[in-house]
Protein backbone atom coordinates (compact mmCIF):
# COMPACT_ATOMS: atom_id res chain seq x y z
CA UNK A 1 0.00 0.00 0.00
CA UNK A 2 1.59 3.30 -1.41
CA UNK A 3 -0.77 6.10 0.19
CA UNK A 4 0.34 9.04 -0.55
CA UNK A 5 -0.91 11.86 1.33
CA UNK A 6 -0.31 14.93 -0.93
CA UNK A 7 -1.95 13.25 -3.48
CA UNK A 8 -4.34 13.20 -1.20
CA UNK A 9 -4.55 17.10 -0.14
CA UNK A 10 -4.44 17.84 -3.78
CA UNK A 11 -7.48 15.78 -4.73
CA UNK A 12 -9.84 17.39 -1.74
CA UNK A 13 -11.04 20.51 -3.25
CA UNK A 14 -11.97 17.93 -6.72
CA UNK A 15 -13.80 15.73 -4.14
CA UNK A 16 -15.67 18.87 -2.43
CA UNK A 17 -17.00 20.35 -5.88
CA UNK A 18 -18.42 16.53 -6.61
CA UNK A 19 -19.51 16.28 -3.66
CA UNK A 20 -21.86 19.24 -4.49
CA UNK A 21 -23.09 18.32 -7.45
CA UNK A 22 -23.68 14.38 -5.82
CA UNK A 23 -25.95 15.97 -3.63
CA UNK A 24 -27.43 18.33 -5.69
CA UNK A 25 -28.15 15.39 -7.94
CA UNK A 26 -29.45 13.34 -4.36
CA UNK A 27 -31.75 16.10 -3.34
CA UNK A 28 -33.85 17.11 -6.65
CA UNK A 29 -34.00 12.96 -7.33
CA UNK A 30 -35.64 12.90 -4.16
CA UNK A 31 -37.87 15.87 -4.66
CA UNK A 32 -39.14 14.01 -7.89
CA UNK A 33 -39.21 10.86 -6.50
CA UNK A 34 -41.26 11.92 -3.24
CA UNK A 35 -43.73 13.99 -6.10
CA UNK A 36 -43.94 11.34 -8.66
CA UNK A 37 -44.54 8.28 -5.79
CA UNK A 38 -47.27 10.22 -4.20
CA UNK A 39 -48.62 10.53 -8.01
CA UNK A 40 -48.83 6.93 -8.58
CA UNK A 41 -49.77 5.69 -5.06
CA UNK A 42 -52.96 7.83 -5.80
CA UNK A 43 -53.34 6.49 -9.25
CA UNK A 44 -52.89 2.99 -7.53
CA UNK A 45 -56.25 4.15 -5.58
CA UNK A 46 -57.81 5.10 -8.79
CA UNK A 47 -61.74 4.38 -8.88
CA UNK A 48 -60.93 2.98 -12.53
CA UNK A 49 -59.17 0.31 -13.86
CA UNK A 50 -57.83 2.25 -17.12
CA UNK A 51 -55.83 4.25 -14.68
CA UNK A 52 -54.64 1.44 -11.98
CA UNK A 53 -53.40 -1.28 -14.46
CA UNK A 54 -50.75 0.95 -16.65
CA UNK A 55 -50.00 2.56 -13.88
CA UNK A 56 -48.83 -0.54 -12.03
CA UNK A 57 -47.53 -1.89 -15.52
CA UNK A 58 -44.94 0.96 -15.88
CA UNK A 59 -44.18 0.97 -12.15
CA UNK A 60 -43.53 -2.80 -11.93
CA UNK A 61 -41.45 -2.25 -14.94
CA UNK A 62 -39.82 0.60 -14.24
CA UNK A 63 -38.79 -0.74 -10.48
CA UNK A 64 -37.48 -4.42 -11.53
CA UNK A 65 -35.02 -3.24 -14.53
CA UNK A 66 -31.31 -1.69 -13.66
CA UNK A 67 -31.84 2.17 -13.32
CA UNK A 68 -27.98 2.28 -15.30
CA UNK A 69 -30.08 0.97 -18.19
CA UNK A 70 -32.57 3.51 -17.58
CA UNK A 71 -30.09 5.97 -17.15
CA UNK A 72 -28.54 5.39 -20.98
CA UNK A 73 -32.17 4.96 -22.06
CA UNK A 74 -32.76 8.90 -21.07
CA UNK A 75 -29.29 10.08 -22.00
CA UNK A 76 -28.84 8.21 -25.59
CA UNK A 77 -32.82 8.33 -26.70
CA UNK A 78 -34.63 11.33 -25.09
CA UNK A 79 -31.86 13.53 -27.89
CA UNK A 80 -33.12 11.49 -30.82
CA UNK A 81 -36.65 12.61 -29.38
CA UNK A 82 -35.46 16.33 -29.99
CA UNK A 83 -35.47 16.44 -26.38
CA UNK A 84 -32.49 17.65 -25.08
CA UNK A 85 -31.60 18.11 -21.20
CA UNK A 86 -28.30 18.81 -19.87
CA UNK A 87 -26.31 15.38 -18.01
CA UNK A 88 -27.35 16.64 -14.30
CA UNK A 89 -30.87 16.93 -15.96
CA UNK A 90 -30.98 13.42 -17.18
CA UNK A 91 -29.70 12.08 -14.48
CA UNK A 92 -32.22 13.69 -11.95
CA UNK A 93 -34.94 12.69 -14.11
CA UNK A 94 -33.89 9.26 -13.97
CA UNK A 95 -32.56 8.49 -10.22
CA UNK A 96 -36.14 10.58 -9.47
CA UNK A 97 -38.43 8.43 -11.63
CA UNK A 98 -36.52 5.18 -10.71
CA UNK A 99 -37.13 5.53 -7.33
CA UNK A 100 -40.72 7.03 -7.43
CA UNK A 101 -41.55 3.49 -8.19
CA UNK A 102 -39.60 2.58 -4.38
CA UNK A 103 -41.71 5.85 -2.64
CA UNK A 104 -45.12 4.95 -4.42
CA UNK A 105 -44.72 0.92 -2.63
CA UNK A 106 -43.85 3.30 0.80
CA UNK A 107 -46.67 5.91 0.10
CA UNK A 108 -49.09 3.32 -0.81
CA UNK A 109 -48.28 1.32 2.27
CA UNK A 110 -48.79 4.16 4.49
CA UNK A 111 -52.16 4.73 2.89
CA UNK A 112 -52.95 0.91 3.65
CA UNK A 113 -52.88 2.34 7.15
CA UNK A 114 -54.81 4.54 7.36
CA UNK A 115 -57.70 3.29 9.26
CA UNK A 116 -61.16 2.90 7.35
CA UNK A 117 -62.66 4.96 9.63
CA UNK A 118 -60.84 7.87 8.54
CA UNK A 119 -62.15 7.45 5.26
CA UNK A 120 -65.81 6.60 6.39
CA UNK A 121 -65.44 9.89 8.63
CA UNK A 122 -64.50 12.03 6.00
CA UNK A 123 -67.40 11.50 3.86
CA UNK A 124 -69.41 11.61 6.75
CA UNK A 125 -68.35 15.06 6.74
CA UNK A 126 -68.88 15.41 3.41
CA UNK A 127 -65.28 16.78 2.53
CA UNK A 128 -64.07 16.96 -1.20
CA UNK A 129 -62.44 14.30 -2.79
CA UNK A 130 -59.25 16.71 -2.43
CA UNK A 131 -59.53 18.08 1.30
CA UNK A 132 -60.41 13.83 2.00
CA UNK A 133 -56.93 13.05 0.55
CA UNK A 134 -54.91 16.64 1.48
CA UNK A 135 -56.51 17.12 5.29
CA UNK A 136 -57.33 13.67 6.32
CA UNK A 137 -55.40 10.74 4.66
CA UNK A 138 -52.04 12.04 3.95
CA UNK A 139 -51.23 13.88 6.95
CA UNK A 140 -51.81 10.35 8.87
CA UNK A 141 -49.91 8.23 6.00
CA UNK A 142 -47.12 10.24 5.46
CA UNK A 143 -46.03 10.46 8.93
CA UNK A 144 -45.65 6.89 9.48
CA UNK A 145 -43.14 6.36 6.50
CA UNK A 146 -40.96 8.97 7.01
CA UNK A 147 -38.27 6.95 8.04
CA UNK A 148 -38.60 4.33 5.02
CA UNK A 149 -38.42 7.61 2.27
CA UNK A 150 -35.73 8.48 4.04
CA UNK A 151 -33.97 5.53 3.50
CA UNK A 152 -34.42 5.87 -0.10
CA UNK A 153 -32.59 9.08 0.21
CA UNK A 154 -30.03 7.01 1.11
CA UNK A 155 -30.19 4.58 -1.50
CA UNK A 156 -30.60 7.30 -3.96
CA UNK A 157 -27.35 8.57 -2.74
CA UNK A 158 -25.49 5.57 -2.87
CA UNK A 159 -26.76 5.38 -6.32
CA UNK A 160 -25.58 8.84 -7.71
CA UNK A 161 -22.02 7.53 -8.65
CA UNK A 162 -24.63 5.82 -11.97
CA UNK A 163 -24.70 9.42 -13.26
CA UNK A 164 -20.72 9.72 -13.60
CA UNK A 165 -21.32 6.86 -16.56
CA UNK A 166 -23.48 9.45 -18.56
CA UNK A 167 -20.65 12.43 -17.81
CA UNK A 168 -21.84 14.11 -14.78
CA UNK A 169 -18.90 15.22 -13.04
CA UNK A 170 -20.08 13.88 -9.15
CA UNK A 171 -17.24 12.67 -6.61
CA UNK A 172 -17.19 9.47 -9.15
CA UNK A 173 -16.08 11.49 -12.11
CA UNK A 174 -13.92 13.89 -10.24
CA UNK A 175 -11.60 10.68 -9.00
CA UNK A 176 -11.69 9.04 -13.11
CA UNK A 177 -10.48 12.49 -14.14
CA UNK A 178 -7.74 12.51 -11.52
CA UNK A 179 -7.20 9.25 -12.45
CA UNK A 180 -6.98 9.96 -15.95
CA UNK A 181 -5.25 12.80 -15.63
CA UNK A 182 -2.44 12.12 -13.47
CA UNK A 183 -2.32 8.19 -13.23
CA UNK A 184 -3.45 8.75 -9.02
CA UNK A 185 -6.06 5.91 -8.87
CA UNK A 186 -5.44 5.21 -5.11
CA UNK A 187 -6.36 8.14 -3.03
CA UNK A 188 -9.01 9.21 -4.87
CA UNK A 189 -10.95 6.29 -5.68
CA UNK A 190 -10.21 5.29 -1.52
CA UNK A 191 -11.62 8.84 -0.97
CA UNK A 192 -14.88 8.66 -2.56
CA UNK A 193 -15.76 5.38 -0.96
CA UNK A 194 -14.38 6.65 2.55
CA UNK A 195 -16.95 10.00 1.24
CA UNK A 196 -19.72 7.47 0.72
CA UNK A 197 -19.88 5.54 4.21
CA UNK A 198 -19.21 9.23 6.24
CA UNK A 199 -22.17 10.52 4.62
CA UNK A 200 -24.69 7.29 4.62
CA UNK A 201 -23.80 6.02 8.09
CA UNK A 202 -24.88 8.98 9.62
CA UNK A 203 -28.29 9.09 7.88
CA UNK A 204 -28.84 5.91 8.34
CA UNK A 205 -28.41 5.85 12.44
CA UNK A 206 -31.09 8.97 12.37
CA UNK A 207 -33.37 6.98 10.20
CA UNK A 208 -33.14 4.91 13.13
CA UNK A 209 -33.51 7.18 15.55
CA UNK A 210 -36.63 8.75 13.58
CA UNK A 211 -37.69 5.24 13.34
CA UNK A 212 -38.04 4.74 17.05
CA UNK A 213 -39.30 8.04 17.67
CA UNK A 214 -41.87 7.98 15.41
CA UNK A 215 -42.96 4.24 16.98
CA UNK A 216 -45.03 1.79 14.92
CA UNK B 1 -32.61 -5.02 -36.66
CA UNK B 2 -29.17 -5.89 -37.86
CA UNK B 3 -28.83 -9.41 -38.45
CA UNK B 4 -25.49 -10.01 -36.06
CA UNK B 5 -26.94 -8.47 -33.12
CA UNK B 6 -28.40 -11.27 -31.19
CA UNK B 7 -26.09 -13.98 -32.02
CA UNK B 8 -23.35 -11.63 -31.78
CA UNK B 9 -23.73 -9.92 -28.60
CA UNK B 10 -27.11 -10.30 -26.70
CA UNK B 11 -27.12 -13.74 -26.54
CA UNK B 12 -23.76 -13.78 -25.00
CA UNK B 13 -24.40 -10.81 -23.11
CA UNK B 14 -27.32 -12.78 -21.41
CA UNK B 15 -25.47 -15.65 -20.73
CA UNK B 16 -22.83 -13.30 -19.04
CA UNK B 17 -25.58 -11.41 -16.90
CA UNK B 18 -27.55 -14.69 -15.75
CA UNK B 19 -23.68 -16.00 -14.90
CA UNK B 20 -23.06 -13.20 -12.90
CA UNK B 21 -26.35 -13.21 -10.67
CA UNK B 22 -25.74 -16.42 -9.99
CA UNK B 23 -21.96 -16.48 -8.79
CA UNK B 24 -22.56 -13.04 -7.29
CA UNK B 25 -26.04 -14.66 -5.30
CA UNK B 26 -24.15 -17.65 -4.54
CA UNK B 27 -21.29 -15.28 -3.21
CA UNK B 28 -23.64 -13.20 -1.36
CA UNK B 29 -25.89 -15.92 0.84
CA UNK B 30 -22.02 -17.29 1.96
CA UNK B 31 -21.11 -14.19 3.40
CA UNK B 32 -25.02 -13.41 4.29
CA UNK B 33 -25.42 -16.58 6.15
CA UNK B 34 -21.60 -16.38 7.40
CA UNK B 35 -21.85 -12.61 9.24
CA UNK B 36 -25.48 -13.39 9.91
CA UNK B 37 -25.14 -16.01 12.15
CA UNK B 38 -21.85 -14.46 13.57
CA UNK B 39 -24.14 -11.02 14.49
CA UNK B 40 -25.12 -13.04 16.51
CA UNK B 41 -22.17 -14.29 18.60
CA UNK B 42 -21.54 -13.85 22.52
CA UNK B 43 -18.50 -12.53 21.75
CA UNK B 44 -18.46 -8.77 21.39
CA UNK B 45 -15.20 -8.47 19.24
CA UNK B 46 -17.40 -10.84 16.34
CA UNK B 47 -20.16 -8.75 17.03
CA UNK B 48 -18.18 -5.58 16.47
CA UNK B 49 -16.07 -6.93 13.00
CA UNK B 50 -18.90 -8.15 12.04
CA UNK B 51 -20.86 -4.84 12.28
CA UNK B 52 -18.42 -3.00 11.10
CA UNK B 53 -18.34 -5.03 7.96
CA UNK B 54 -21.74 -4.55 7.83
CA UNK B 55 -22.05 -0.75 8.05
CA UNK B 56 -19.13 -0.17 5.21
CA UNK B 57 -20.54 -2.20 2.94
CA UNK B 58 -24.28 -0.63 3.16
CA UNK B 59 -22.48 2.58 3.45
CA UNK B 60 -20.71 2.59 0.57
CA UNK B 61 -21.95 2.44 -3.24
CA UNK B 62 -21.28 -0.62 -4.88
CA UNK B 63 -20.71 0.99 -8.16
CA UNK B 64 -16.93 2.85 -6.11
CA UNK B 65 -16.65 -0.37 -4.41
CA UNK B 66 -16.05 -1.78 -8.30
CA UNK B 67 -13.95 0.92 -9.56
CA UNK B 68 -11.85 0.45 -6.00
CA UNK B 69 -11.88 -3.16 -6.55
CA UNK B 70 -10.75 -2.50 -10.21
CA UNK B 71 -8.44 0.08 -10.45
CA UNK B 72 -6.70 0.38 -6.92
CA UNK B 73 -6.35 -3.41 -5.57
CA UNK B 74 -3.86 -3.56 -8.73
CA UNK B 75 -2.10 -0.87 -7.95
CA UNK B 76 -2.01 -1.01 -3.86
CA UNK B 77 -1.38 -4.56 -3.03
CA UNK B 78 -0.24 -5.67 -6.60
CA UNK B 79 -3.09 -8.14 -6.93
CA UNK B 80 -5.32 -7.95 -10.00
CA UNK B 81 -8.77 -10.11 -10.23
CA UNK B 82 -10.00 -10.78 -13.89
CA UNK B 83 -12.63 -8.04 -14.16
CA UNK B 84 -15.68 -10.83 -14.20
CA UNK B 85 -14.42 -11.96 -10.56
CA UNK B 86 -13.72 -8.35 -9.34
CA UNK B 87 -17.45 -7.56 -10.26
CA UNK B 88 -18.67 -10.87 -8.50
CA UNK B 89 -16.07 -9.66 -5.58
CA UNK B 90 -17.97 -6.28 -4.93
CA UNK B 91 -21.66 -7.25 -5.66
CA UNK B 92 -21.10 -10.46 -3.41
CA UNK B 93 -19.61 -8.76 -0.79
CA UNK B 94 -22.25 -5.62 -0.96
CA UNK B 95 -25.55 -7.35 -1.21
CA UNK B 96 -23.94 -9.82 1.26
CA UNK B 97 -23.56 -7.33 3.91
CA UNK B 98 -27.42 -6.30 2.80
CA UNK B 99 -28.68 -10.17 3.21
CA UNK B 100 -26.95 -10.66 6.52
CA UNK B 101 -29.45 -8.43 8.06
CA UNK B 102 -32.15 -10.41 6.22
CA UNK B 103 -30.44 -13.18 7.82
CA UNK B 104 -29.94 -11.67 11.66
CA UNK B 105 -33.81 -10.59 11.50
CA UNK B 106 -34.94 -14.00 10.74
CA UNK B 107 -33.08 -15.42 13.21
CA UNK B 108 -34.25 -13.04 15.70
CA UNK B 109 -37.82 -13.44 15.21
CA UNK B 110 -37.44 -17.33 15.81
CA UNK B 111 -40.16 -17.99 18.72
CA UNK B 112 -37.77 -17.99 22.00
CA UNK B 113 -39.25 -20.97 23.20
CA UNK B 114 -37.78 -22.77 20.19
CA UNK B 115 -34.37 -21.72 21.31
CA UNK B 116 -34.64 -22.96 25.16
CA UNK B 117 -36.67 -26.36 24.11
CA UNK B 118 -33.52 -26.55 22.24
CA UNK B 119 -31.39 -26.13 25.09
CA UNK B 120 -33.40 -27.95 27.56
CA UNK B 121 -33.24 -30.85 25.24
CA UNK B 122 -29.21 -30.19 25.31
CA UNK B 123 -28.59 -29.92 21.96
CA UNK B 124 -24.84 -28.37 21.19
CA UNK B 125 -24.99 -24.71 19.29
CA UNK B 126 -24.30 -25.51 16.15
CA UNK B 127 -26.77 -28.38 16.44
CA UNK B 128 -29.45 -25.80 17.57
CA UNK B 129 -28.62 -23.48 14.57
CA UNK B 130 -29.21 -26.33 11.91
CA UNK B 131 -31.77 -29.15 13.44
CA UNK B 132 -33.80 -25.67 15.27
CA UNK B 133 -33.61 -21.90 14.47
CA UNK B 134 -32.66 -22.17 10.92
CA UNK B 135 -35.40 -24.69 9.45
CA UNK B 136 -37.98 -22.01 10.46
CA UNK B 137 -35.88 -18.86 9.88
CA UNK B 138 -35.11 -19.94 6.41
CA UNK B 139 -38.58 -19.56 4.71
CA UNK B 140 -39.03 -16.23 6.28
CA UNK B 141 -35.99 -15.35 4.75
CA UNK B 142 -37.25 -15.95 1.26
CA UNK B 143 -39.68 -13.44 0.34
CA UNK B 144 -36.76 -10.67 1.24
CA UNK B 145 -33.95 -12.62 -0.60
CA UNK B 146 -36.60 -12.57 -3.54
CA UNK B 147 -36.15 -8.64 -3.32
CA UNK B 148 -32.67 -8.88 -2.72
CA UNK B 149 -31.88 -10.79 -5.51
CA UNK B 150 -33.58 -8.58 -8.41
CA UNK B 151 -31.89 -5.69 -6.85
CA UNK B 152 -28.37 -7.79 -7.39
CA UNK B 153 -29.67 -8.43 -11.07
CA UNK B 154 -30.33 -4.72 -11.30
CA UNK B 155 -26.80 -4.41 -9.65
CA UNK B 156 -25.04 -6.57 -12.94
CA UNK B 157 -25.84 -4.07 -15.21
CA UNK B 158 -22.90 -1.74 -13.58
CA UNK B 159 -20.31 -4.15 -14.83
CA UNK B 160 -20.75 -3.01 -17.76
CA UNK B 161 -18.74 -0.29 -16.28
CA UNK B 162 -15.68 -1.98 -15.79
CA UNK B 163 -15.83 -3.38 -19.34
CA UNK B 164 -17.90 -7.32 -18.53
CA UNK B 165 -19.56 -7.75 -21.92
CA UNK B 166 -22.65 -8.01 -19.90
CA UNK B 167 -25.95 -6.98 -21.51
CA UNK B 168 -25.75 -3.47 -20.73
CA UNK B 169 -21.95 -3.32 -22.39
CA UNK B 170 -23.51 -5.32 -25.59
CA UNK B 171 -25.80 -2.47 -25.77
CA UNK B 172 -23.10 0.17 -25.46
CA UNK B 173 -21.08 -1.53 -28.27
CA UNK B 174 -24.55 -2.01 -30.21
CA UNK B 175 -25.65 1.70 -29.79
CA UNK B 176 -22.04 2.52 -31.30
CA UNK B 177 -22.11 0.17 -34.29
CA UNK B 178 -25.65 0.92 -34.99
CA UNK B 179 -26.54 4.60 -33.50
CA UNK B 180 -30.51 3.03 -32.86
CA UNK B 181 -30.84 3.80 -28.73
CA UNK B 182 -34.31 2.95 -28.80
CA UNK B 183 -34.67 -0.08 -30.34
CA UNK B 184 -31.43 -1.27 -28.50
CA UNK B 185 -32.40 -0.22 -25.18
CA UNK B 186 -35.77 -1.33 -25.12
CA UNK B 187 -34.80 -4.32 -25.95
CA UNK B 188 -32.93 -4.61 -22.98
CA UNK B 189 -34.68 -3.16 -20.45
CA UNK B 190 -37.28 -5.74 -21.59
CA UNK B 191 -34.49 -8.33 -21.27
CA UNK B 192 -33.95 -7.61 -17.32
CA UNK B 193 -37.52 -7.71 -16.60
CA UNK B 194 -38.15 -10.85 -17.88
CA UNK B 195 -34.91 -12.29 -16.07
CA UNK B 196 -36.77 -10.45 -12.81
CA UNK B 197 -39.66 -12.09 -13.46
CA UNK B 198 -38.42 -15.92 -14.37
CA UNK B 199 -36.32 -15.31 -10.62
CA UNK B 200 -39.55 -14.02 -8.97
CA UNK B 201 -41.33 -17.58 -10.01
CA UNK B 202 -38.48 -19.50 -8.76
CA UNK B 203 -37.94 -18.00 -5.69
CA UNK B 204 -41.75 -17.97 -5.08
CA UNK B 205 -41.52 -22.40 -6.11
CA UNK B 206 -38.83 -22.36 -3.27
CA UNK B 207 -40.43 -20.20 -0.88
CA UNK B 208 -43.26 -22.55 -1.00
CA UNK B 209 -41.32 -26.16 -0.83
CA UNK B 210 -39.52 -24.24 2.27
CA UNK B 211 -43.15 -23.03 3.95
CA UNK B 212 -44.19 -27.17 3.26
CA UNK B 213 -41.24 -27.96 5.17
CA UNK B 214 -42.19 -26.57 8.07
CA UNK B 215 -45.85 -27.56 7.88
CA UNK B 216 -47.46 -23.98 6.45
CA UNK B 217 -49.44 -23.40 3.98
CA UNK B 218 -47.94 -21.08 1.03
CA UNK B 219 -48.74 -17.29 1.42
CA UNK B 220 -51.66 -16.76 -0.46
CA UNK B 221 -50.31 -12.89 -2.33
CA UNK B 222 -54.03 -12.89 -4.19
CA UNK B 223 -54.48 -10.61 -6.93
CA UNK B 224 -50.96 -8.78 -6.23
CA UNK B 225 -48.98 -7.30 -9.18
CA UNK B 226 -46.35 -9.80 -10.92
CA UNK B 227 -43.00 -8.92 -8.69
CA UNK B 228 -43.46 -6.39 -5.82
CA UNK B 229 -44.23 -7.69 -2.60
CA UNK B 230 -47.13 -5.42 -1.29
CA UNK B 231 -45.76 -4.56 2.19
CA UNK B 232 -47.30 -2.95 5.44
CA UNK B 233 -46.04 0.23 6.12
CA UNK B 234 -43.59 -1.03 9.02
CA UNK B 235 -41.96 -3.70 6.64
CA UNK B 236 -41.44 -1.29 3.87
CA UNK B 237 -39.68 0.75 6.78
CA UNK B 238 -37.55 -2.44 7.54
CA UNK B 239 -37.50 -3.32 3.78
CA UNK B 240 -35.43 -0.17 2.95
CA UNK B 241 -33.41 -0.10 6.31
CA UNK B 242 -32.54 -3.83 5.49
CA UNK B 243 -33.44 -4.98 9.25
CA UNK B 244 -35.85 -6.75 7.61
CA UNK B 245 -37.70 -9.08 9.91
CA UNK B 246 -38.55 -11.20 6.94
CA UNK B 247 -41.54 -10.68 4.94
CA UNK B 248 -44.03 -11.67 6.40
CA UNK B 249 -42.78 -12.51 10.32
CA UNK B 250 -45.35 -10.45 12.68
Amino acid sequence: MNWNWDVAKDFLPELGKGLLITLEATALGSVLAFALGLVWAMAFRSPTRFVRWPVAAVVEFIRNTPLLVQLFFFYYVLPTWDIKFSALTTGVIALGLHYSTYTAEVYRAGIDGVPKGQWEAATALSLSRRRTWTAVILPQAIRRVVPALGNYVIAMLKDSPMLALIGVVDMLQKARAEGASSFQYIEPYTMVGIAFIVIAYPASLLMRALERRLGH
Amino acid sequence: MTAGLWTNWLLPGVWITIQLTLYSAVFAAVVAFGIGMARTSRLWIVRFLTGFYVEVFRGTSALVLMFWLFFVMPLAFHYQLVPMWAAVLALGLTYGAYGSEIVRGAIAAVAPAQREAAIALSFTPAQRMRRVILPQAIPEMIPPFNNLLIELLKATALVSAVSVADITFAAQLSRLATGDSLQIYAIILVLYFVLAFVLTRLMRLLERRAKAGIGQAPVTSGKGPLLTRKLSARQETEQSSNTITAGGAQ
